[in-house]
């Protein structure tokens, strides 16, 4: 602020100098302004009046009225009048003139006025704006200093920087702890209370426990599993019917019309038998196909086919039965239909078919006649439903005729729903036998699509009989033909082990009947590890026979060696003692052998490694400089020396090193040569923050390799410091991503608006700041 | 089955000599059944339970010894009201029975500390001082997981105690076949190969291979568990040792003459001629090294991965026929004849160190697998045991009746001695502990004098090569009963060895890492500028910043005379002269204040001192 106050005392300084230049100003104005005389005499008189305020060092300006000699400086003459000037005489006229009370006035008005300050010069302004942006800007920019603190510090930075996901918890969590707020949210919560779903418990709704206790796990799975197959098979079917469609080989067509055809027929016969009023319908549809057919003009021989056919039949004897064949088709389907049941070609089922057929037609006809077969047919059938009652016969046809009118169309269709049928049936069946009580009403339903006047014991009768059937058949559906060896296999076994359980218990005396009975193929596989079980304690009794003698023997050694040794050390008791020694007859020998042996060998061992070690010492130590010249200042030659005080001035004695480390070890020699290869894989140079080496040796104590380490802990030592996204922009951070208002962006736009003011110095300051 | 009591045998009860091989793994409902049992805290009636269950051990039954065995005493069962004692409660009713990350044992997790923070830094900067929380931190968490992670070590070790007074030494062979379960037993077997005399044998890292080679030709290798044959040959020539390299696909053999090595199916690879006259092989595998000793007293190292020779060195101490590696830091230690072991790295041309371990000759040594004690055997017929934590001094010595000529360490520290056709073992008190000499563990004979030991790698199993061919005996609590299965799995398939193999590769550590103290490495190089300076130029045998001396220029119109070149020469060394006599000056003051101060005036007869 030393510098504002140095602008004030300059605007003070430059305050008084304007006013000591202002009667310099008004001397000089006469000569200058002459141009607009009126104006310039009131100004004039204005000025006079001002000058005339004040009053010590302005002297009046004389008029001057004649001339005189001497016209001093200041225009003052004291000349020709004889007396002295008098300050009263020049103030009297002041005081009396009104005009100057006026000007007095303004005057005053214009001292208690502050004067406009002079704008600075341009480079103070600019550095106090500096200054000013400076200290903003670096209040701006200190809140983020904890931030980049942070950050210098973390283990890890990931870029983009994102928001943080909260914690993962459990839904449980996050549900107990919220509660409807919104209107919406609330009738939300209304309705799920109204329709009983769980608000705060999501695990289950009542419908859903219900059914969960309803069905067993492994039913469901079975079901699933039922599911599953006819999935399967129904995509194989579809393969199959594409595969199928496919074939292009026209015999397989032929032939395979010639089989729908055939399978129609017999199919019709059978509906003829049991429902023959599906079965006149059917016929009906039969015969206008024919109809179709015959107007037709398929088989005339005059399609493309066949004309090509007949060019071909010079030539060829299978395109000539071709056109035969067509042609006797041509003729059967032309024929009227009287001749067509005589004739001879047709097949048994055909025969049949052909008696109803013209039956059929008449029937529409008369409806009302009585001696008709159909009628008597019809007779026969109430009858039999009448005495059947079996409520399996009844759906059963009633899902054929369904097939049976689909079948012309699409034959693997129907196949499809007779497989679906079939495992509803079975569904409905391990249902029953399952839980008997679910299984009553499901077969009450079936009798009663039939019938519904029939008693309800006889029905549960039957129904029990039906349950029963259709278990027996249901397995062996499912299990195939497999189980049926099993179950046979389980039969004989099972007589096998009774007998055997009875008889075990007379017969496993011995171990000759033993192994008579595992010559019997049937016990074979009890009986086997007897025997051996047997047989091995028999083999061991012979070793444990042969061992026994081999340790006494053992034993016998030892107690021998005992006695020998215990003179000597106590502690080779129970040492096996190698067999050379025991061969040697004479023990003490051998000792006073040994003991001078060992008494007399290490002599000169000891003696060489001293040597050696006293050797490696003095290679190791530091050498003295010897700077002596012999010969010089005194007598040099062969066999004189230098002196010993030259010797002593001259030599350069070196500092002693650090005492060895086998100082005190005498039996070891240590090399004290540093390894220099290895030296080259050492740190050498402290890094940044560390000052110490010592500091630096405990942060790479730790090893980091994955040998060392757990993966987990490896992975987290090895972690990069900083993880980028590839592909992703990296911004720079903002104050919303820290969690500040956005106040402070605002404050850094002041930075940004002017960069260039963060100059180096600012900078410094700032990092000042940032410490502190 | 092992079980069974058998009283119907006609054979001395043997009592109890029983040795559950190692197989009783770790269940969770045995902590949760004890912690049931007992409503106080666990440890303290952990230990009581140990107590009352050493006196009362029933006699023939494994179960009650296995299940003491089994619980670690180690492992405290901290109580978890530490930790929030009513965890959340969930909707649905669910709760969790153990909230909170699982407890782990301070013990176990300060095996893993790897910083001594007892150890006082000096005061330290802010920013350094949050980097060094930030390390310990790290560490903490690390030695955590690891300790963590020690659960998932299910197999424990075997064992082989004695009743009351009785010496587990007197155990043979055969009773501990008989005792254990069939598997283990297969593991015991002999080989009676008579024929091509006394056998060296080598097992592969993995523990699953076995290589043979006997002294007149015989070469073989199996897979020893299912006995499968993989290679069997004659190289008719002497074989004195035989090794696996990294894998059970690589032989090498030192023959007569030269070294050679074979495949997995005895075809001959390489014949290596610079390696002459070896007798003994080392191989390191983290260095991809194979270290011979030969009979000219050269140990050579030979990088098999480039198959060059990293450095041979002259021991100058005549024939070497001792040698055997430390696995902790691959120091190569070489017995000598005149009583000391020397140890080597590739990286110096002298010993590391040099240590008088016997009066007489030294005629084999072992190294334990944690690199913690060294045994040797000398011609003075003593066992001595080292210490090689710095000190190099002796722990434990005892008198053999006739010295131990071969001497095997087991991955959980027994140690194992060939003397003669005997071979005793010897176990110490706990995995960390020195063998105490004191009594045997197991003692064995053989059909023959021994002449290779090696314990089997993750099996309780030794393998002795003798004159009278190979014994395989069983040493319950020998091996580490927990493999690392990417380091050395025994199961590893085809696929699994060659992912293994390259992986290791990537991995090898460079030969002039090995040194004393491998732990050295991650400390910074404080030395000195001057001793750098001039190991510098002792390395390259020259200073290569030394200044060059002054070479005036050649000048013209006869100024270039040959006594204005001498003259400004000489101008040149006075001014470099004169500045060095000005710096020296500048010192001296000092130096003679101080130098005055003791010294008494001169006397006029100090001239006549001599």
């Amino acid at each position: 602020m030393s510098e504002v106050g140095a602008a004030e005392s300059l605007l003070a300084l430059s305050q008084q100098e304007e006013v000591e230049d202002l009667p310099k100003d008004y001397a000089l104005s006469p000569s200058e302004d002459e141009v607009d005389i009126d104006g310039e005499r009131n100004h004039q008189k204005l000025l006079e009046a001002i000058s005339s305020l004040d009053g010590k060092n302005r002297w009046k300006l004389a008029e001057r009225s004649e001339a005189s000699l001497k016209v001093s400086e200041f225009s003052v003459t004291s000349e020709g009048s004889g007396e002295k000037l008098v300050l009263s005489d020049l103030l009297g006229p002041v005081k009396t003139s009104s005009s100057l009370a006026v000007v007095k006035k303004q005057l005053n008005r214009v001292k208690s006025k502050k004067t406009v300050e002079l704008p600075l010069n341009k480079e103070e302004v600019e550095r106090i704006h500096r200054e000013v942006a400076f200290n903003k800007t670096s209040q701006a920019l200190s809140k983020w200093d904890p931030i980049v603190l942070k950050n210098r510090q973390a283990e890890q930075l990931v870029f983009p920087l994102k928001k943080e996901q909260s914690a993962f918890a459990p839904i449980e969590h996050v549900l107990s702890g919220w509660k409807a707020r919104t209107p919406l949210e609330q009738e939300v919560f209304n309705l799920l209370h109204k329709n009983k779903q769980p608000v705060t418990d999501p695990l289950l709704t009542p419908v859903e426990k219900a059914s969960l206790k309803a069905m067993s796990l492994e039913e469901a799975k079975m079901r699933r599993a039922e599911l599953q197959r006819a999935r399967a098979l129904q995509s194989y079917y579809e393969a199959r019917a594409r595969r199928e469609k496919k074939i292009k080989s026209k015999k397989y067509h032929k032939v395979l019309k010639k089989g729908k055809a055939r399978k129609a027929l017999k199919d019709f016969e059978k509906l003829r038998k049991v429902n023959p009023t599906a079965a006149l319908e059917e016929l009906e549809k039969i015969e206008k196909a024919r109809m179709m057919e015959r107007m037709s003009l398929k088989h005339q021989n005059s399609g493309k086919w066949a004309k090509s056919k007949a060019i071909m039949a010079k030539y060829d004897l299978e395109a000539r039965q071709a056109m035969q064949e067509q042609l006797a088709r041509n003729k059967e389907l032309t024929q009227k239909l009287q001749v067509a049941s005589n004739s001879e070609e047709e097949e048994e089922g055909v025969e049949e078919e052909g008696d109803l057929v013209p039956d059929a037609v008449n029937e529409i006809q008369m409806d009302a006649d009585g001696p008709n077969p159909w009628m008597l047919r019809n007779h026969s059938r109430g009858t039999k439903e009448a005495k059947g009652q079996d409520p399996e016969q009844l759906p059963e046809p009633v899902a054929h005729e369904a097939s049976e009118s689909e079948e012309e169309e699409d034959r693997p269709g129907a196949e499809e729903e007779t497989l679906l049928n079939e495992f509803e049936e079975r569904r409905s069946l391990r249902r029953k036998s399952g839980l008997n009580q679910d299984a009553e009403p499901v077969s009450r339903q079936e009798p009663k699509d039939s019938s519904s006047q029939e008693v309800l014991s006889e029905l549960r009768a039957l129904a029990q009989k039906l349950n029963k059937e259709k278990n027996q058949s249901g397995k062996q559906n499912m299990s195939s033909t497999r189980t049926v060896p099993v179950v046979q296999r389980e039969g004989p076994l099972k007589a096998e082990e009774e007998p055997l359980l009875l008889q075990r218990p007379e017969r496993a005396h011995t171990v000759q009947e033993l192994e008579e009975l595992a010559k019997e193929g049937c016990f074979q596989n009890e009986e086997v590890p007897r025997p051996s079980r047997e047989g091995q304690q028999t083999e061991r009794n012979p070793n444990t026979q042969a061992g026994v003698p081999k340790e006494k023997k053992r034993k016998e050694q030892m107690i021998d060696l005992q006695n020998l040794l215990t003179t000597k050390s106590p502690s080779v008791k129970s040492l096996a003692i190698p067999t050379t020694v025991e061969e040697l007859e004479d023990e003490e020998e051998r000792d006073q052998k040994q003991m001078i042996k060992e008494a007399f060998a290490g002599d000169d061992v000891i003696r060489d490694f001293l040597k050696e070690k006293r050797e490696a010492v003095e290679a190791s130590k530091p050498k003295d400089v010897d700077l002596t010249l012999p010969g010089w200042g005194e007598w040099g030659g062969m066999g004189l020396k230098p002196s010993a005080k030259k010797r002593r001035r001259f030599l350069i004695k070196t500092p002693e090193g650090p005492p060895r480390k086998d100082k005190n070890l005498p039996n070891v020699i240590i090399n004290e040569k540093r390894n220099v290869h290895a030296a080259a894989h050492q740190v050498r140079v402290l890094p940044y923050p560390f000052t110490h080496h010592q500091q630096f040796e405990r942060t790479i104590q730790t090893p980091i390799g994955s040998t060392w380490n757990t993966q987990r802990a490896f992975q987290k030592l090895t972690m990069p410091k900083v993880v980028t996204k590839p592909g992703h922009i990296i911004k720079p951070i903002k104050a919303e991503d820290v969690g500040y208002r956005s106040s402070s962006r605002s404050d850094l736009s002041v930075v940004q608006r002017n960069p260039k003011q963060l100059s180096l110095r600012h900078k410094k300051q700032l990092k000042k700041n940032s410490v502190d | 089955m092992e079980t069974a009591p058998k009283p119907s045998k006609d054979v001395p009860p043997k009592k109890n000599r029983l040795k559950a091989k190692r197989k009783k793994p770790r269940r969770y409902w045995d902590e949760e059944t004890l912690t049931a049992a007992g409503a106080s805290p666990g440890l303290p009636r952990n230990k009581k339970r140990n107590r009352e269950l050493r006196p009362q051990r029933p006699k023939n039954t494994n179960i009650a010894k296995k299940s003491r065995v089994s619980r670690k005493p180690q492992l405290p069962k901290k109580p978890r009201e530490g930790r929030n004692l009513e965890p959340q409660r969930s909707v649905s009713g669910a709760q969790d029975p153990f909230p909170g990350p699982a407890p782990v044992p301070v013990e176990a997790a300060r095996k893993f500390r790897r910083i001594d923070k007892s150890k006082k830094l000096p005061h330290s900067k802010s920013k350094t001082r949050s980097r060094l929380e930030v390390a310990e931190a790290e560490e903490e968490e690390i030695s955590i997981k690891a300790a963590r992670s020690e659960l998932l070590l299910a197999e424990e070790p075997g064992f082989l105690e004695g009743e009351d007074g009785e010496d587990t030494a007197k155990i043979c062979q055969a009773d501990i076949v008989e005792a254990v379960d069939i598997a283990s037993a297969a593991k015991h077997f002999d080989l009676n190969l008579r024929q091509f005399g006394p056998y060296r044998l080598n097992y592969s890292p993995t523990g699953r291979h076995l290589a043979f080679g006997g002294h007149r030709g015989h070469v073989a290798a199996l897979d020893w568990v299912t006995k499968r044959l993989m290679c069997e040959i004659n190289v008719m020539e002497a074989v004195r040792d035989i090794r696996f390299l990294h894998s059970e696909a690589l032989l090498a053999v030192a023959q007569n003459r030269w070294l050679h090595i074979y495949d997995n199916q005895g075809i001959e690879l390489h014949c290596i001629r610079r390696c002459d006259r070896v007798t003994r092989l080392e191989f390191l595998p983290f260095h991809f090294l194979l270290a011979t000793a030969s009979e000219t007293g050269f140990l050579t190292y030979l990088d098999v991965s480039v198959g060059k020779i990293v450095a041979a060195l002259n021991a100058r101490a005549g024939r070497l026929d001792v040698m055997t590696k430390n696995p902790y830091n691959a120091v190569i230690h070489l017995g000598h004849s005149n009583g000391t072991v020397s140890l080597w790295s590739p990286a110096m041309k002298e010993p590391l160190a040099k240590i008088l371990c016997h009066r007489g000759g030294v005629r084999a040594v072992a190294v334990d697998s944690t690199g913690t004690y060294m045994a040797t055997s000398g011609l003075d017929h003593q066992l001595k045991i080292f210490d090689l934590r710095g000190m190099f001094q002796p722990l434990s010595a005892r008198t053999l009746p006739q010295g131990a000529g071969h001497l095997a360490f087991s991955q959980r520290g027994l140690l194992a001695a060939g003397m003669g056709d005997v071979v005793n073992i010897w176990a110490g008190q706990g995995k960390a502990s020195p063998p105490s000499l004191e009594q045997p563990y197991l003692t064995h004979r053989l059909s023959g004098h021994v002449h290779g030991l090696q314990f089997c790698p993750f099996e309780d199993v030794l393998g002795v090569g003798h004159s009278g061919g190979i014994t395989s005996m069983l040493v319950p609590g020998a091996a580490e009963p927990n493999f690392d299965g990417l380091e050395s799995n025994p199961y590893r398939s085809q696929k699994q060895r060659q992912e293994w193999e390259v992986k290791a590769l990537l991995e090898k550590v460079p030969a002039e890492l090995i040194c004393l103290d491998p732990r050295a490495l991650a400390e910074v190089d404080v030395i000195s500028l001057e001793q750098e300076k001039k190991e510098r130029i002792e390395r390259l045998g020259y200073d290569p910043e030394a200044k060059a001396p002054f070479q005036p220029k050649p000048k013209q119109k006869g100024r270039s005379s040959t006594a204005s070149l001498v003259k400004r020469k000489r101008k040149v060394m006075d001014k470099e002269h004169r500045d060095k006599v000005r710096q020296s000056l500048e010192q001296q003051p000092q130096k003679q204040e101080k130098a005055k101060l003791p010294r008494a005036r001169p006397s006029a007869l100090d001239r006549f001192v001599r």
